[in-house]
């Protein structure tokens, strides 16, 4: 059902995509609404693998990248068996296709090491979880389509 | 019973289980994102919270009864469990699962062995006390009420 009156339209912007990364079925279920009140479109994945193969970028032979995709932003737990959120980050850092994707980590855990090792590899933002509704529309400025600058908005980082 | 005073009394079991610190703040957050589209959200989310614990419980059981403990998978479910709890607002399984933790890193086993004990009388208490909530919910919505909004 298409919304007319989304808080993207009115500034001509296409509702954004976002892939939300999380281990933990609470989780997805909290992250997925808190982005659907900032009226995103949500796709979830329980691991890394899961979201590198819906990218497009996974190991598998016969995994191509998709041109149809359309994902605005990235947001993943850093804690996640098999594939940490760390090394999904770096995965998409390294892919030709997904690199400019801007990619937040949230953590329930607040270890300036990890934060910065984050930071260094090209993540947007490191959030502290549990994730209140404040915190996503803060990340709406990374959702943006076409980073223009002469847009008149701005976003104040980290 | 008047819908006004199911709703008072609504409002007083909540405000109890805040002070005693069963829930915190996080769930008013749950509260916030229940909406006209999603309006059984809280209940949902609880609902999933329910189930995973049940089932991180159940393995971490099995994990302290074994011969030989691996401290290192104790602490990866009990890790689960404190970010779960921490997510809908279960503030007192999440202190438990922090001190369950600490016993795990010093591989001690009694106090994951009293930990597990707290655990699960803790998941129990909360368990018991939404499902009370919820039915008290119902209770008002069958009388035509609403649920009143909690302001943060």
């Amino acid at each position: 059902m298409a919304s007319s009156s989304s808080s993207w339209s009115s500034n001509g912007e296409e509702e954004p995509h976002v892939l939300a990364v999380d281990d933990s079925v609470v989780d997805r279920k909290l992250i997925e609404k808190l982005l659907k009140r900032e009226d995103c479109k949500v796709t979830t994945a329980e691991n890394g693998l899961r979201a590198l193969e819906y990218l497009g970028i996974g190991d598998e032979k016969g995994t191509t990248p998709n041109q149809e995709l359309k994902v605005n932003m990235i947001i993943t737990d850093y804690c996640m068996p098999g594939m940490t959120g760390y090394e999904l980050l770096k995965k998409i850092k390294q892919s030709s296709t997904m690199k400019e994707i801007p990619v937040v980590i949230m953590s329930s855990e607040n270890v300036p090491t990890r934060i910065n090792k984050c930071l260094e590899e090209g993540a947007e933002e490191f959030m502290l979880k549990p994730l209140c509704q404040s915190d996503v529309t803060k990340l709406r400025c990374h959702m943006t389509k076409v980073r223009n600058p002469s847009n008149g908005r701005f976003c104040l980082g980290r | 019973m008047d819908v006004n005073q199911l709703q008072r009394g609504w409002y007083k079991y909540l405000t109890t289980l805040f002070k005693e610190g069963i829930l915190d703040d996080q769930y008013k957050q749950l509260q916030q994102l229940q909406d006209e589209s999603t309006p059984n959200f809280v209940l949902e989310v609880v609902s999933l919270f329910f189930d995973d614990s049940q089932k991180i419980i159940y393995e971490l059981e099995r994990a302290l009864s074994q011969p030989l403990v691996d401290y290192k998978v104790i602490d990866a479910y009990v890790h689960q469990l404190k970010g779960s709890s921490s997510s809908v607002g279960a503030y007192k399984v999440k202190e438990v699962c922090v001190k369950f933790r600490e016993s795990c890193e010093n591989q001690n086993k009694e106090g994951c062995t009293i930990a597990m004990q707290n655990l699960k009388h803790e998941f129990s208490r909360v368990k018991h006390n939404l499902q009370y909530l919820f039915e008290l919910e119902q209770q008002i919505l069958s009388a035509g009420g609403s649920i009143p909004t909690i302001m943060l």
